[in-house]
């Protein structure tokens, strides 16, 4: 199947604002599409899944859309690169505290509730809103980003069953996992679409890789 | 090190031009918002909040075409507020690329609007702005309709209901300090966030970097918004667009508060 390596493929699927994301990779003169078309989906290159909202709504929309199908095939028989951003980081671990549905289940793992109780400061609130200072594990996503930040608006987060599937982590409260990676899958907890010169080096390294 | 948000507060009236008030009242005119915004991205601000403030006293929809092209033009999260009354507006902001909706007169006169948005898009979706004025017997009101009209209602009162509903943040602007450098009302600030449990956001009189630490440490905020700070300069009000450099916030704002942070751990 021919496929469009050049081109970004950033999946509609109703949720999370897709604009934003296309504008920034505009900007770094990165070619992109938003399709919610089955067809364009199975041949991309590259796939971005986006998100913002719940876990179940997000898992809802991808499964009555038929993507789900689409994209187990697309991610975990063809290899293609996936980079999951926010809710679409969630979507990729088994599930959410936040729903009853199961997740795409592409990262071992599940998406947590921020637990105030644990927090090293008693005066942070829930949901997690601003920027964060976020610490990398070696990895071509994470090429050139010393001392970044990045923009994070969460209650949620991500937790691992394999140390080797942390991408990198940050601290809100208390350390948390920021970032997955496995294989071809990535998920990213932060906004790159709105962090500034950090998420447009994420955005580059995931254009450039494999 | 300890960051918090310093949020650009624009505000925009009937045609789309960047304004400031004082106190709610008297405007001048600042200049073109998509400008500002290329300034703002260019200076890496973390977030910036965008305010029609005639939106709802000229019972009008957001301007969705130049709110797109503002936001278009913005590389940090843009919150948007002014005459948001429906799920389709939301929707429709939402595409356009605005990160949260600020809520504020839809707030209080179809309160279910703030479940409906928390429910479909998530708690972080959502923010209720509060303008608050202070009644000549001292007592905190929060006033809607570009403060035309008082509610009755205290803003702990509010503030409280709307967290219940599902509100992610409340943004507390006081009308008093609006655009007078007087520094934040810390009382107003400390009376919200002592009940609320969810972030507060300070707005309404900043004149430096120290009123961003009260507001934080004294105030119990967890981030602080500006606008005369940011579109001003000097004291005859020249317009220039300014925001705090990496290097003075950390040293001006950051380092305090993780001083402050560790003495008190």
């Amino acid at each position: 199947m021919a496929t469009s390596s050049a081109v970004i493929t950033i999946i509609d699927y109703g949720v999370g604002n897709l604009r934003s994301i296309q504008n920034m990779l505009r900007y770094l003169g990165i070619d992109s599409k938003i399709t919610s078309d089955l067809g364009k989906i199975a041949r991309a290159g590259k796939l971005i899944l986006p998100g913002v909202g719940k876990f179940d709504y997000g898992m809802t929309e991808l499964r009555t859309r038929g993507m789900i199908e689409v994209l187990n095939r697309r991610v975990l028989e063809d290899g293609t690169p996936l980079l999951g951003i926010c809710l679409g980081a969630q979507l990729l671990t088994r599930s959410s505290e936040e729903g009853e549905l199961p997740g795409l289940g592409w990262i071992k793992g599940r998406t947590k509730r921020f637990d105030a109780t644990k927090f090293d400061l008693a005066s942070l609130r829930v949901p997690h809103m601003g920027w964060a200072d976020t610490n990398f594990s070696d990895h071509p996503i994470a090429a050139g980003l010393n001392e970044a930040r990045f923009y994070f608006v969460h209650s949620y987060h991500l937790e691992t069953d394999e140390p080797q599937d942390v991408l990198c982590t940050t601290h809100y409260g208390y350390d948390f996992v920021a970032g997955v990676a496995h294989d071809n899958v990535v998920g990213v907890q932060f906004h790159p679409e709105k962090s500034h010169r950090f998420g447009m080096r994420v955005l580059q390294n995931f254009a450039g890789w494999k | 090190m300890r960051r918090v948000r310093v949020i650009p507060t624009l505000l925009i009236d009937d045609d789309a031009r960047l304004v400031k008030t004082v106190r709610f009242g008297a405007r001048a005119y600042i200049g073109d918002p998509i400008n500002a915004v290329r300034i703002f991205n260019q200076k890496e601000v973390d977030e910036l909040v965008l305010l029609d403030i005639d939106a709802s006293k000229s019972a009008r929809p957001p301007a969705f075409a130049v709110i797109e092209d503002i936001v278009s033009e913005a590389f940090m999260p843009v919150a948007y507020g002014g005459g948001i009354r429906s799920m389709d507006d939301v929707a429709t902001l939402f595409r356009s690329g605005i990160e949260k909706v600020v809520l504020s007169t839809s707030a209080l006169e179809t309160p279910e609007l703030v479940t409906q948005i928390a429910e479909r898009f998530g708690n972080q979706a959502v923010t209720v702005c509060l303008p608050v004025k202070t009644t000549l017997l001292g007592k905190h009101r929060v006033r809607i309709r570009g403060s035309q009209k008082d509610t009755g209602c205290t803003p702990e009162s509010v503030a409280a209901e709307m967290i219940q509903r599902g509100a992610g943040e409340i943004i507390v602007y006081s009308i008093d300090r609006d655009g007078t450098y007087r520094g934040y009302d810390l009382a107003l600030l400390r009376s919200v966030s002592r009940i609320a449990s969810a972030p507060v956001v300070a707005c309404g009189g900043a004149a430096s970097l120290d009123d961003f630490r009260t507001a934080i440490l004294d105030g119990g905020c967890a981030a602080v918004a500006a606008g005369s700070l940011f579109v001003y300069q000097g004291p005859k009000k020249g317009v220039l667009i300014t925001y705090p450099t990496p290097e003075q916030l950390r040293v001006g704002l950051f380092d305090a508060l993780s001083a402050e942070a560790e003495k008190r751990t």
